[in-house]
């Protein structure tokens, strides 16, 4: 017996529904590209919107901002760490810096959400800590909830990173404070950064775990608070690996203060230098090109279970069916879920 | 009984908070006030003199002479105090963040008036902790700020002994729903904070000490339990005398007396049956004047009309008229202390001095009370408290008359009035201020004020004392917008954490629980139905800093289920507007709790309309008279909510329905 509601949904839109206006994609994306706001924000929220027919146009409008440009311009940034290590501060001091060298920066940070028992509601306070006072046309922040969701990240992030891609110069996400054990960031950033908090314990059990493989940067933040920083700078350094998954690059560790505005250009420095690394190498069309299918098999799986996936032939076959469209797997997907809803209805 | 023979304490300093419109409008109040008897004055400013924002400015739009008086520079400075001699006058001046600039306008007056500062007698509040908590007038850094306390205490003490250049509030935090024990530990917290940084300083020398711990003041609050109220002024007064001994060994016990003004209670006044307020206000006075040995030195009282808006100089003097009734028709002044001995009143002194010293160990620990604004644990605490409040009035656990029991009443004949029962401020007040001010920089010498800025800004830089140099500028011309901007450029600006981020306590706190339930399935099926959870932006437009209301409303929403965006107080309409687009919400509530609604709600409807978010409800909560609520209505704001509307639950049930009818889906009516 197959779950029941996304098969409703998709086959007659329930009566209490809403005709909820949905932009035309393709027309969406071409106002996108040409960085306009207003297209920016209802981009995003069609590709926040779960009604079956947003979904359709998401797809359209991902597809349409898709191609050689997205695997290959500006630069994903993630940023992770423990609650309260500063990393609302550290973006709004990077993106201070960004900004006066005239690069537009566009920011998903991501909230922890309530238990869905008691409400599933969040508080998005990311946003009052990265938000300079002025305004400026060249920074747009989306704050998001994690809806519950495991690892720091929520599933629409891959996506509405994409989109910002096609308009910002720089797009930043940062994670809620997470734990030792995970970290989906690892799978959207060009670069990850950690922000470590000076003589914790959670940056000793991350050390410890096995995630210290993840970050490609790491910032020990509240450098300002002497001798404690110094010594987490110290630890990290030492336990970073040196050699691994990106033959050739160092793991940097630097010493950084939010709050006093200090070592902000050498860590910009260490994201440039980690981009340029990716491009040379020829890196960075293959590492999006494998976080999007990361984060394909990941929806399919929240949304359809195990059962879904062997519906349509198993990991091994949705991979291969991606390797077929890089640079545009959001169709793909759409077409396989549609496949998967199929096969679901006819073994009734 | 022989009345005229008995001997009578000095009763304390009767004072009224007041000024609106412009120096000249509130000259003529104060004076009015002071033949009425009024023995102090206490002046309101308005929100950019609070702020550091010239009347020109556009963050001051709306803002001008509207909750108090704007002083812009020193000729302003002269006409609030026209007639008046200042060295004869006892000046309480509620000014925060800008209260170097504020007394250097009044010395700088002073010393053109030929009248020797050292003369000069009154208080600047001057206490910046309780704006990051309550009170919202902050600008610079923690940092920067309690320096500039320190500047002021280290001057004054040298060079106007008379004047008390700090007054720890506690008061504010009462109003941002703070218990007794809360009330007790974060203002001892804050005294300590100043003391030391002034110790640091190293301006005063160690034997001269005790006179700056001398000269602290506090300001604090009296609720309606007056009985506990009048012990927790015991017990400030114990323990302030136990830190000032041991921590900074003042050894004359007159030095260490806890010496404090008093406003009563307005949190607890109500905009139901208002005539109500009175006896509320009169026991709120007693816990204050009750007890000789820890009685006020001064009071101020609110009006009846609290809660509806702006007293009027008939509502004012009603409130003077409580506090003469108390010290001169009753026999009260005749006694020492009626509660010493008392095992009653002991024990529970004991117990309000045991839990704020807990709370004080557990601030201590974390840093200090600087490093627990910035971590947000003192205003996550604050929220938590006001939350249980509200949910217990909600509830009817805690009954409030008139508002959640007794609700029947006659018409009452006091708010039948064509002026709706409040004072209306001048609308030409802030144009009239523009033109005053714009015409002073025209007559002012440019050179002179250039070279008292470039002064000030190296004072601000080397760590000299600000005074001098703000005297200076004061005498030049400079604007209050000028003064507050150099030391913008030095210091930065600052906007502490707003602690909504408390835990959600499922059990306890959620007042009914079968209408949260149903609430809760109401967000997330109407969620469902739109294709996303629902998302609210809570947005304080304007330089209003009550942030209550809304702190309140995004907590209560985030537990009903509601993704909330709320970026804190004081932002322009435009970014609000701005959040509204990048964070696409479903709703846009504002607070508004100045008198500023008109003018900021339709800036925020504007902004919306540029954006092409027009379809977004805007809804707006706060102290907005009736017939406002309907002009807002017809700009298209989708509902209005005042402190009548109690119940939580209502109001959240009504915004989804809001939502609900702006998108095409039909209304789910009132809660069962
Ligand atoms: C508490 C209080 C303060 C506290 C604020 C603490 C804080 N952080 O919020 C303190 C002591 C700091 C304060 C200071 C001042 N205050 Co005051 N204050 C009040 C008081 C007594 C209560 C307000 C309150 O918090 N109520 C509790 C909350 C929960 O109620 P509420 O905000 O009204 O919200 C309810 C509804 O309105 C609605 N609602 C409100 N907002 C929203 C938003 C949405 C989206 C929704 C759905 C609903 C909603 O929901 C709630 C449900 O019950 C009122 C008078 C009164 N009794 O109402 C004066 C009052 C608002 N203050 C006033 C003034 C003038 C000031 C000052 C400006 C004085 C001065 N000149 O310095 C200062 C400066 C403050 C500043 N920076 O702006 C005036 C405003 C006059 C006017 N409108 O014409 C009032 C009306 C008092 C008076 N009669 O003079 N104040
Ligand atoms: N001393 C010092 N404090 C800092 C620094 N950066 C941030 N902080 C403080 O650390 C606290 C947390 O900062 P945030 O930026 O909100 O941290 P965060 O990691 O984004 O927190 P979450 O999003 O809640 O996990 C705040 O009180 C900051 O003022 C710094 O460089 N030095
Ligand atoms: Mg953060």
């Amino acid at each position: 017996m197959p779950p029941t509601g996304w098969d409703a949904l998709d086959r007659c839109p329930d009566p209490r529904m809403t005709q909820v206006p949905l932009p035309d994609p393709e027309q969406l994306a071409v106002r996108i590209l040409r960085r306009e706001r207003a297209a920016v924000a209802s981009g995003l929220n069609l590709l926040d919107n779960k009604l079956a027919a947003a979904r359709q146009r998401s797809a359209r409008l991902l597809a349409a901002l898709s191609g050689e440009r997205a695997l290959n311009d500006g630069h994903l940034i993630g940023v992770t760490g423990p609650p309260g290590a500063g990393k609302s501060s550290l973006v709004a001091a990077l993106i201070r810096e960004w900004r006066l060298a005239g690069r537009t920066v566009g920011v998903l940070a991501v909230d922890p959400s309530s238990r869905p028992e008691l409400g599933g509601g969040a508080l998005l306070g990311d946003r009052i800590r990265i938000k300079n006072a002025s305004y400026d046309e060249g920074l747009f922040i989306r704050s998001l909830a994690n809806r519950n969701q495991l690892g720091g990240v929520a599933s629409e992030v891959w996506p509405m990173s994409w989109l910002l891609l096609a308009c910002f110069d720089i797009v930043l996400i940062e994670t809620v404070g997470v734990g030792q054990t995970e970290i989906d960031i690892a799978e959207i950033g060009d670069t990850v950064c950690y922000v470590a908090q000076p003589a914790s314990g959670d940056t000793i059990q991350y050390l410890k775990s096995g995630i210290i493989e993840i970050p490609d940067v790491f910032a020990v933040n509240k450098s300002d608070l002497g001798a404690p920083a110094h010594k987490t700078a110290s630890e990290i350094g030492r336990s970073a690996p040196r050699q691994d998954r990106r033959d050739g690059w160092d793991y940097p560790v630097c010493l950084v203060s939010a709050t006093m505005n200090s070592g902000i250009k050498a860590l910009h420095g260490h994201f440039a230098r980690h981009r340029s690394f990716l491009a040379d190498a020829g890196l960075l069309d293959k590492l999006r090109t494998r976080h999007q299918s990361a984060w394909v098999v990941r929806v399919l799986k929240e949304e359809f279970g195990t059962f879904g996936i062997e519906l349509v032939g198993g990991y091994a076959e949705i991979g291969r069916r991606l390797k077929e469209t890089p640079g545009n797997q959001f169709e793909e997907c759409q077409r396989m879920r549609q496949q998967i809803i199929s096969r679901f209805k006819s073994s009734d | 009984m022989d009345v005229l023979q008995t001997k009578r304490d000095r009763p304390w300093l009767m004072r009224t908070y007041s000024g609106h419109s412009s120096a000249k409008a509130s000259n003529t109040l104060y004076r009015t006030n002071l033949a009425k008897g009024q023995t102090g004055l206490s002046v309101a400013f308005d929100l950019p003199t609070q702020t550091g924002y010239d009347a020109d400015s556009p963050l001051a739009r709306g803002e001008v002479g509207k909750v108090g008086v704007p002083i812009s520079h020193i000729e302003d400075m002269d006409q609030l105090f026209d007639q008046i001699p200042l060295d004869q006058m006892n000046t309480a001046m509620t000014i925060n963040a800008t209260a170097p600039w504020l007394l250097s306008l009044y010395i700088g007056l002073a010393q053109r008036r030929g009248i020797d500062p050292k003369k000069l007698s009154g208080t600047t509040q001057n206490d910046i902790i309780k704006e990051y908590l309550s009170r919202g007038t902050y600008i610079y850094p923690p940092g920067p700020s309690m320096r500039l306390i320190a500047d002021t205490i280290n001057y004054t003490i040298k060079h106007v002994p008379k004047w008390n250049p700090t007054n720890i509030c506690s008061y504010h935090l009462q109003e941002a729903g703070a218990t007794p024990v809360q009330e007790l530990a974060y203002a001892l917290c804050a005294a300590m904070a100043v003391l030391d940084r002034v110790q640091a300083s190293g301006e005063i020398r160690p034997d001269e000490f005790s006179q700056v711990v001398e000269r602290i003041s506090f300001f604090v609050n009296a609720g309606i339990r007056f009985v506990e109220e009048c012990c927790k002024l015991r017990a400030f007064g114990e323990m302030w005398d136990e830190l000032t001994l041991t921590r900074y060994k003042v050894e004359d016990p007159k030095l260490r007396r806890f010496r404090y003004g008093v406003q009563v209670n307005s949190l607890g006044l109500t905009e139901p049956q208002p005539e109500n307020n009175v006896q509320r206000i009169v026991l709120e006075m007693l816990a204050v004047a009750l007890s000789k040995g820890a009685r006020a030195r001064a009071i101020q009282l609110p009006a009846w009309n609290e809660a509806m808006g702006l007293p009027r100089p008939w509502d004012q003097q009603w409130a003077l008229r409580m506090q003469q009734v108390l010290a001169f028709e009753t026999d009260l002044l005749e006694y020492e202390d009626i509660f010493d001995g008392s095992p009653v009143i002991a024990a529970k002194v004991r117990q309000l001095v045991e839990g704020a010293r807990k709370e004080i160990a557990n601030v201590e620990a974390q840093g200090g009370i600087i490093a627990a604004i910035e971590s947000g644990y003192v205003k996550r605490e604050l929220v938590a408290s006001h939350m249980k409040r509200l949910r217990a009035i909600e509830s009817g656990e805690l009954k409030i008359i008139g508002v959640n029991c007794f609700q029947e009443s006659a018409e009452s004949p006091l708010t039948l009035g064509s002026d709706g029962g409040i004072m209306k401020t001048d609308p030409a007040a802030e144009r009239e201020q523009i033109e005053r001010l714009q015409a002073h920089r025209k007559n002012r010498n440019d050179a002179d004020v250039q070279a008292a800025l470039q002064g000030l800004g190296d004072a601000a830089r080397s760590g000299e004392n600000i005074m001098p140099s703000s005297i200076r500028c004061a005498l030049a011309g400079v604007s209050t917008g000028e003064w507050g901007d150099s030391l913008r450029a030095v210091f930065g600006e600052f906007r502490p954490p707003t602690g909504i981020d408390i835990a959600i306590d499922s059990r306890a706190v959620l007042g009914k629980k079968d209408q949260v339930t149903e609430l809760r399935a109401r967000v997330a099926s109407t969620g469902e139905a739109l294709g996303r959870p629902l998302k609210l932006l809570v947005g304080k437009p304007g330089l209003d800093g009550h942030s209550n209301g809304a702190e309140q409303v995004a907590v209560k929403a985030r537990d009903v289920g509601f993704e909330v965006v709320y970026d804190g107080i004081r932002l322009t309409p435009q970014q609000i507007a701005q959040a509204a687009e990048e964070e696409g919400v479903h709703m846009v509530g504002l607070s508004i709790l100045s008198g500023s609604h008109m003018e900021l709600v339709e800036s925020v409807l504007d902004e919306l309309r540029v954006r092409d978010l027009a379809s977004v409800p805007v809804i707006a909560g706060g102290i907005i008279p009736q017939e406002d609520a309907t002009k807002l209505a017809a700009l298209g704001v989708s509902a209005v909510y005042t402190p009548k509307d109690f119940s939580f639950n209502t109001i959240m049930a009504d915004m989804v329905d809001v939502i609900r009818a702006a998108n095409g889906l039909g209304r789910l009516g009132p809660l069962p």
